[in-house]
């Protein structure tokens, strides 16, 4: 199925958050990822929402978060222009200074940074679009990975 | 005002929504309010017999009245118990205010007594839903949840009210206007695809009206009428849409689908333009969907955006309010004839009509049927519970009004009529309100026989009593080898499971037992002179079927049909 990028403007109460999963749960969809925070006016929030999903009851699903009371605005970015951001944290097994002088030249050489640093381990950070993200993912694979946590996309649209 | 309790806030909030009647069932968490509601003039509390009767007798109030039909009950399992009937009310697009007691703020979350999370369960079932955590919002969420139900696509909102927030004190001032960003229904139609569906009217040959819940729902009968009296458009009316179109006007050809007319369906089949009113094209009106009218430019208009092009792909949509939106379209489309069209569509009504075994033998059809003659003139309106007592209601009774059918038709919900007519009697007492039943289905709900009685709502229950749950027998008798698996109600161990007359007349109503069909207009003239509550108890063909029937999965083109 392909992936979808819709973003939701939805004001910022509790509750709304339930709703909104519980459109895509009850047709059987997976959200891949859902990043929530409060926009420029704090009473409302904006959902980036990325969801593998059949495009024809898709469409249905975004009539129907339309249709919630507390949704302000739904949009579709997918097959549009927009920027979109991850951030990535991720921890790497560094047991002597050869791996860790490796790690860093990797992390320096996409613009990432070391935040955390342990007897055996970097923790580095990561911004910026899925595809590098993910490539620093397999380059960091190798020296082996102790955890990773990546924070959900969120996107605005472009001009074209 | 000085400061009140969040009980008389919302007791206050009721009556600024010239709330005069609610149904209800008290319980520990809800005392405060129920408290404030005993001894109050101007809002009347009917006490049922379970929270399902209360929530299904404000839903029938809602559709007798067109009001927002509210309920009340206690937390945890009072509150569940509403749960089916805000189902069903949320499947029909029904307005109603459900109001909950919810357990103290402090142990919210906590397993606490008679605790559960209402707002979670009801999500998905209801238009709306409010846990109240503040006094101060409590006002609003009143005007909001009332705005939100009757509004729009009506539908229930439910109310969760934390018992301690029933007893704080606030200031009460009702707001005179929602502020809601994410809801603003549209309702003046686009006059741009206004003046395509125009020039489809003007094109088309076989045009067919199919007019759903939503002409009910807007007051749009009367647009309708003269729409299609003016186009000389035929109107196929679906389960929900009966009453919105006068069935003895010679353009009307009943109800389409599952057990539609053969001639609706195949005026469906044959149309080249369709024009869907308020309806949404539901399975059981569409058979199977890649064979649904296949010559039909389609054209729908509806309040909601979500049911255009759901099932059926629509040419032409117009999202609005019904009654503007016939209003307008009234204006702006020429007379019509189609006088060949009408001719064909007379050639199916001959062929193949409503029809069932005419003989001797108590047949269901043959009661409502004389129910229909004997109430013609009379103010009548007719509940129904869900199964083959349903569908002969809606065949053989002819519906010349709206808000005058009452019955559970997206959900299916057996148990439904009783209450529903019972909440249709309290909103229109001048009316003469039927609940046809089955013996399967009254059986759901039966205990509201003691709200008839003792809150003198009077109604008359017609049971079309074959011993088993009829309309799955009548499946299993097609489609399962005759395999009557758990269908059978009366056993020869006990042929009168329970007796309905002695039963009627253990709470004091009256009963009365027909096997004859020589007996059935006397017993019907008694039953509509009685002042109480009545039931007639007709021990019909058990193995009686509904017909036509378009077989689930099929085209709504293949009937079938019980007298060949």
């Amino acid at each position: 199925m392909p992936k979808f990028v819709i973003t939701v403007l939805v004001e910022n109460k509790f509750g709304v958050l339930a709703r909104i999963a519980g459109l895509f749960s009850a047709r059987g969809f997976n959200i891949d990822s859902l990043a929530v925070g409060e926009t420029e006016s704090p009473d409302i929030s904006r959902m980036t929402i990325v969801v593998e999903a059949d495009e024809k009851i898709l469409e249905q699903v975004k009539k129907q978060l339309n249709k919630l009371i507390d949704v302000i605005k739904v949009q579709d970015l997918t097959g549009g222009e927009y920027v979109d951001r991850e951030l990535l944290l991720v921890k790497v097994k560094s047991e002597n200074t050869k791996t860790r002088e490796k790690i860093v030249q990797i992390a320096g050489s996409t613009g990432a940074e070391i935040v955390d640093m342990g007897k055996k381990y970097l923790t580095i950070e990561e911004t910026g679009d899925e595809h590098k993200i993910k490539a620093l993912i397999e380059l960091l694979r190798p020296y082996g990975i102790l955890e990773s946590v990546r924070g959900g996309k969120i996107a605005l649209t472009a001009d074209k | 005002m000085g400061k009140i309790t969040g009980a008389e806030i919302l007791i206050e909030s009721l009556k600024a929504e010239g709330v005069k009647h609610v149904f209800g069932y008290p319980g520990g968490s809800i005392i405060p309010l129920t408290d404030k509601l005993y001894g109050e003039k101007e809002i009347k509390f009917y006490l049922t017999r379970h929270e399902q009767g209360a929530v299904h007798a404000a839903d029938g109030y809602a559709r007798a009245t067109g009001k927002v039909g509210v309920c009340i009950a206690t937390s945890g399992p009072g509150a569940t118990n509403l749960v089916t009937g805000i189902a069903t009310a949320n499947m029909d697009s029904i307005p109603i205010v459900a109001i909950t007691g919810q357990v103290n703020s402090s142990l919210i979350g906590n397993d606490a007594f008679q605790e559960a999370d209402m707002v979670g369960i009801t999500r998905p079932i209801t238009k709306h839903n409010y846990l109240v955590k503040d006094i101060k919002d409590l006002a609003r969420v009143v005007k909001e949840a009332f705005h939100i139900a009757r509004t729009g696509r009506p539908g229930p909102v439910l109310i969760d009210l934390p018992v301690d927030i029933q007893f704080k004190a606030a200031e009460f001032k009702y707001p005179k206007t929602v502020a809601l960003k994410g809801y603003n229904p549209t309702f003046k139609g686009h006059i741009g695809q206004m003046k395509r569906i125009v020039k489809a009217i003007e094109k088309s040959k076989k045009p067919i009206i199919y007019a759903g819940g939503g002409i009910i729902l807007s007051e749009a009968s009367k647009q309708l009428i003269a729409f299609a009296r003016k186009t000389k458009i035929p109107v196929t009316t679906t389960l929900m849409g009966l009453g919105g179109f006068p069935e003895d006007d010679p353009l009307s050809l009943g109800m389409l689908g599952m057990h539609g007319t053969a001639y609706a369906n195949h005026a469906v089949q044959e149309a080249d333009l369709i024009i869907a009113i308020g309806a949404r094209f539901d399975d059981r009106v569409t058979g199977r969907l890649d064979t649904f009218a296949p010559h039909a430019t389609v054209v729908h208009i509806d309040i909601d955006p979500a049911s255009v092009s759901k099932n059926v792909h629509v040419d032409i949509p117009v999202i609005g309010d019904a009654k503007q939106i016939l209003k307008e379209l009234q204006n702006l489309i020429k007379e019509g004839k189609h006088a060949a069209w009408h001719k064909k569509i007379a050639e199916w009504r001959k062929e193949t009509p409503l029809a069932y075994k005419q003989d001797n033998k108590l047949r269901p059809q043959y009661v409502i049927e004389e129910i229909c003659k004997l109430t013609k003139t009379e103010d009548v309106i007719i509940s129904t519970e869900v199964g083959q007592n349903q569908m002969w209601a809606a065949q053989y009774y002819t519906y010349t009004k709206p808000r005058t059918w009452i019955s559970s038709g997206g959900l299916g919900t057996m148990g439904y009529g009783f209450p529903a007519a019972l909440g249709a009697k309290v909103g229109r007492p001048e009316a003469m309100v039927f609940d046809i039943a089955g013996d399967g289905s009254i059986q759901m709900n039966i205990q509201e026989l003691a709200t008839a009685m003792i809150e003198k709502i009077p109604v008359k229950i017609i049971i079309l009593n074959n011993g088993c749950l009829g309309m799955v027998r009548q499946w299993q008798e097609l489609f399962y080898d005759k395999r009557y698996a758990f269908t059978t109600l009366a056993k020869k161990s006990c042929t009168k499971c329970p007796d309905f007359v002695k039963l009627a007349e253990s709470y004091g109503a009256k009963g009365v037992r027909i096997t004859k069909k020589a007996d059935v207009k006397k017993a019907l003239e008694v039953a509509i002179k009685e002042k109480g509550t009545i039931i007639l108890d007709f021990i019909v063909e058990r193995e009686e079927n509904v017909f036509p029937m378009v077989p689930a999965g099929e085209s709504i083109g293949n009937m079938l049909h019980g007298l060949a």
